[in-house]
């Protein structure tokens, strides 16, 4: 990091000390808390466009992927749930994987018109044997005290194995899009994830059996203490009284601050990997890959098969992110993974941070989020101010201050095409 | 078995919905196919081009409506239209000026564009909902039904009714139209051939003295008036919601590639394969195999091969499928 | 003597910080057949290139039918009367025979049918194939579309870029005959060719590049007849 970038990340603390000294220290803590993850996914979609030039349009995808993995595996098991429907499920999906690798051989050995037909009788014949399998097995699940839980629940594990977890998931879902459109030219790729993007949230919203669709899957476990055993905590309360705090207002902080720690954590042992990653000799032929593919190409290096590499790292990180977000929210909500704010909100945020740069990303991941929240509140006042000629209750001022809540859209929209305009490298340019 | 009233089923339910709704993806997919093929990049923002066109209808529409101004059986969205393809081309003209302009001088990497596209997107989705909101709005007047259920129940004696929506065959030939015009303007016309040389191949197209900026432009103005019909029709035939015209782009996408980006029949044939798929495919043939099924065989389930939620997913099948086995998709197209 | 048509003196420069052209000079008089050879790397087609305003020059000037053409784009150079035909992607694939024509005359206001068929006359293949996609057809007769293509405007200079490269020997005599009943009608024919030998032949004025800059100069056949040159350039 050179001067310019601590003087930036200077003047990010300084917004977010400002902001607890307005609008208070919980509110504050929030946004450093939501910059953090923001900046983590912006590591790895960073990886994917600055160190290989990839566009994946389906990031909101892969962070619910890793959304996933704390429902799987911190959330109690649902009792009975497993042995009614859990073996069904998990047989219906070994009949979808043979199925598969039945049509896979198929297609290899076979030619021509009976390679076709044999691919789709067999995946067919696959496909109806999955459903008699697998429907039945889903009602009994769902059956199961519907408005309680009506899933499979979880293993009842930590909920920071989750995080890795949420990595592996996203890296699985990546490897099978990277295989599929790596290698075409680059806006299939992009097109490839939008799709699968959007796939993965559909099922996140309708597999009740998973995760309880758009009912929510609410309490999962924390990995930092809850307020309310801290404001029972003798020792607690008074060690906020020494700090002059109330014992409410600690607890929230507390939290907070514990979290902010974790993710602290995450975040640099993230920024320490990729930088040493960037430095290796591997980082280097992604660098040349990215500047030239033709030539290294020439020079025998294969970069399809770099690509999927970095596709796979990028989407785990974003995985992890996922992870890390639903741990922060205690709750799995899929009805909330819209791709403007999880795709392109985190393009903007590599954009305005400087293609290529880990220290980049960080910044534009807390900067952008930060302004994301502060947008729409700036937003009304403008437009308050706009407005405040106007006669009250006229129609015109009453959709102007209505529309107030799509400007962020807009202004990040607008942030984006002038940074990549006026300045294509960002904030902290990367090498 | 009744065949009859199964084939009247299959036609109410899946035949007819799919007709329309694919005519409206292929409107669709061919302005994502002309971007694409005189300007190289695909374009992110079209979605929210269709979304803002038929936002500035309805409210022409709304004017109109306002003056009293109807077109009689017709919705008066079709009286609203050229007005809204007008608000809409000023729209992209202005925006290829102060956005694109630029990186087509750099001659940006195609990835490039599309990220600006994003970009775009953004700009418009915001300006889509700053101008009409987020809500749900119908907008459909005029007849609503050619044939109702009801009647042609009575005059064929069928149990199965067969309704046809006024907004189905508006959209079916109005789609026709368009794509005659669009054909005929490329294949007969000084400007139209240019703008196909300019596709084919750009260098020679310039040493044939073809104006890039003019071919650009007319590309935008081609694409903007595609655009703001297929947004109006798909939203006088279902409802306009600028938000659905956002998902309305993986399907859009797909129907292009699996066409060959850059080939204006292959747009056509796309979008009908990805309607006919999606509609088939989520479509429960309970009603359709009891009426064909013999007495007590009747199926007992929904026989609906995927949910609607998961429509998506068709279209995403179709597009890895192309992906895999033929990248420059069923028409030939430009170059993987 | 006259100033000749095409005068391309000292022209010096190149597409990067290195120059490729070092003082090279080419004249063509009206209705003359001129050849650039030259081994590979000489500079030939960047030359050509220069003539046309595809490459920026630092030095030496361009001057058509006694204008300097030095500062014009390759469009405008194209109104002042001047032709190319690109070695490779020099026609529009996906368009008939007859629609790459009309596109050659796209900047003419006035009827161009006579054009037209006067470019089927001289390839009648073309008249049989005129609906066929240009992408279609064999080398040869692709090549051939490019020649019409580039004659639709008219042109006063028509110049060539390795317009045989790649096809058959017979298809080669076939189309350098074509190339002289063009230059018959007066039109002055500038072009590079690898084939140097056959090329020769039919060249009124051959330049031999060596680096960027003459080495010899002097008419078709005199350079064949030339020891020196045949030696060094023609294989013995």
């Amino acid at each position: 990091m050179n001067l310019r970038a601590v003087s930036m990340f200077a003047a990010m603390a300084a917004l977010i000390v400002l902001e607890g000294m307005i609008s208070g220290w919980n509110t504050a803590l929030g946004l450093l808390n939501m910059g953090l993850i923001s900046a983590i996914m912006a590591l790895g979609v960073n990886m994917q466009w600055g160190y290989a030039g990839l566009f994946n349009a389906g990031v909101v995808g892969f962070v619910a992927l890793g959304g996933l993995a704390p429902v799987l595996i911190a959330m109690p098991p649902t009792p009975g749930a497993f042995s009614a429907g859990g073996w069904g499920i998990l047989l219906a999906f070994a009949v979808a994987i043979v199925t598969l690798a039945v049509a896979i051989w198929l297609n290899r050995r076979l030619r021509g018109a009976a390679r076709a037909l044999a691919m789709i009788a067999v995946l067919g014949a696959g496909f109806f044997l999955y459903r008699a399998i697998f429907d039945p097995a889903v009602a009994l699940v769902e059956a199961i005290n519907p408005a309680g839980t009506g899933y499979l629940g979880g293993l009842g594990l930590p909920v920071l194995l989750s995080w890795p977890v949420g990595a592996l998931l996203a890296a699985g879902g990546a490897w099978v899009i990277g295989k599929t459109a790596l290698g075409l030219r680059s806006d299939y790729l992009a097109i490839a994830t939008l799709g699968i993007g959007e796939i993965i949230v559909s099922i996140l919203r309708n597999e009740d059996w998973l995760a309880r669709g758009v009912k929510n899957v609410n309490g999962i476990p924390r990995p930092v203490p809850y307020e309310i055993d801290l404001q029972n905590s003798p020792a607690f309360v008074e060690r906020a009284a020494a700090f002059g705090l109330d014992p409410v207002t600690a607890s929230t902080l507390a939290v907070k601050l514990g979290y902010a720690a974790l993710f602290i954590v995450v975040l640099g042992a993230l920024i320490w990997l990729s930088e040493m990653a960037l430095k290796s000799p591997w980082g280097r032929m992604m660098r040349a890959i990215r500047d030239n593919e033709t030539a290294a190409a020439a020079m025998g290096k294969n970069v399809t098969a770099r690509h999927l590499q970095i596709f796979i790292l990028g989407s785990a990180v974003c995985g992890l992110a996922g992870a890390m977000l639903i741990t922060l929210d205690g709750q799995m909500t899929p009805g909330t993974y819209n791709p403007l704010r999880f795709t392109f909100l985190i393009w903007v945020m590599v954009i305005v941070g400087g293609s290529g740069s880990n220290w980049g990303a960080v910044l534009g991941g807390m900067l952008v989020w930060f302004l994301w929240v502060k947008v729409e509140p700036w937003g009304q006042a403008l437009m308050q101010l706009i407005t405040s000629g106007m006669a009250d209750g006229s129609a015109l001022k009453a959709h102007l201050l209505a529309s107030a809540a799509h400007m962020r859209l807009m202004t990040m929209g607008l942030i984006l095409l002038l940074v990549l305009r006026f300045s294509p490298r960002g904030l902290i340019p990367g090498r | 078995m009744d065949i009859l009233n199964a084939f009247v089923a299959l036609l109410n339910y899946v035949m007819i919905p799919a007709t329309a709704y694919g005519a409206q993806l292929a409107l669709g997919a061919l302005g994502v196919t002309l971007v694409y093929g005189i300007l190289r990049f695909s374009n992110f923002a079209h979605g929210d081009t269709m979304a803002f066109g038929t936002a500035m209808v309805i409210l022409a529409t709304w004017g109109l409506q306002a003056l009293g101004v109807s077109a009689g059986p017709l919705p008066t969205a079709l009286l609203a239209l050229p007005l809204g393809i007008a608000a809409t081309a000023l729209l992209v003209l202005g925006t290829d000026r102060t956005v694109y302009r630029f990186y087509r001088r750099e001659k940006a990497a195609p990835v490039v564009m599309v990220m600006v596209s994003v970009g775009v997107m953004f700009v418009m989705n915001g300006l889509t909902r700053f101008v009409i909101g987020v809500d749900e709005i119908r907008f459909d007047d005029g007849v609503r039904f050619l044939i109702s259920a009801r009647e042609f129940k009575q005059a064929t004696g069928l149990s199965e009714g067969l309704a046809l929506r006024g907004t189905q065959v508006l959209t079916v030939v109005t789609a026709g139209l368009m794509v005659w015009a669009l054909f005929w303007f490329l294949n007969h016309t000084r400007t139209g051939k240019s703008m196909r040389a300019y596709s084919d191949n750009e260098d020679l197209a310039l040493l044939s003295g073809i104006d890039p900026e003019r071919v650009v432009a007319v590309t935008w103005i081609i694409a903007a008036a595609l655009a703001t019909t297929a947004g109006t029709l798909y939203g006088l035939d279902k409802a306009f919601k600028a938000f659905n015209y956002f998902h309305l782009l993986l399907p859009i996408f797909a129907a292009s590639i699996v066409g060959g980006l850059g080939n204006p029949l292959g747009a056509i044939a796309g979008g009908f394969l990805i309607a006919y798929s999606e509609v088939s495919i989520t479509y429960a043939f309970k009603k359709v195999l009891g009426y064909l099924a013999p007495e007590g065989w009747e199926p007992e389930g929904l026989v609906q091969l995927l949910s609607t939620e998961y429509k998506f997913a068709v279209s995403f099948a179709i597009l890895v499928v192309v992906l895999l086995f033929r990248p420059t998709g069923i028409f030939k197209g430009k170059s993987v | 003597m006259a100033e000749p048509y095409l005068l391309a003196e000292g022209m010096t420069g190149g597409y990067g910080a290195a120059d490729i052209l070092h003082g090279c000079t080419l004249k063509v008089e009206k209705g003359q057949i001129a050849v650039i050879v030259g081994p590979n790397g000489a500079g030939k087609s960047t030359a050509m290139k220069a003539v046309f305003g595809m490459l920026k020059l630092r030095g030496g000037h361009v001057r058509l039918g006694g204008r300097d053409i030095t500062r014009l784009s390759p469009q405008e150079r194209v109104a002042q009367g001047m032709a190319f035909v690109p070695q490779t992607h020099n026609v529009f694939p996906s368009m008939s025979v007859e629609e790459n024509l009309e596109m050659g005359a796209f900047l003419r206001q006035d009827d161009f049918r006579p054009t037209i068929e006067q470019v089927y006359d001289l390839f009648p293949v073309l008249r049989d194939k005129r609906n066929q996609p240009a992408g279609e057809l064999s080398g040869g007769q692709r090549q051939q579309v490019a020649v019409g293509r580039a004659l639709m405007t008219q042109p006063q200079l028509l110049m060539l870029d390795e317009p045989t490269a790649g096809v058959s020997p017979i298809v080669m005599d076939e189309l350098f005959d074509r190339i002289i009943e063009v230059a018959r009608t007066g039109i002055s024919i500038l072009m590079v060719e690898q084939n140097a030998r056959q090329a020769l032949e039919i060249a009124d004025i051959g330049y031999v590049l060596v680096q960027g800059a003459n080495r010899y100069t002097d008419t078709g056949a005199a350079l064949l007849a030339d020891p020196e040159v045949r030696r060094t350039f023609l294989g013995g």
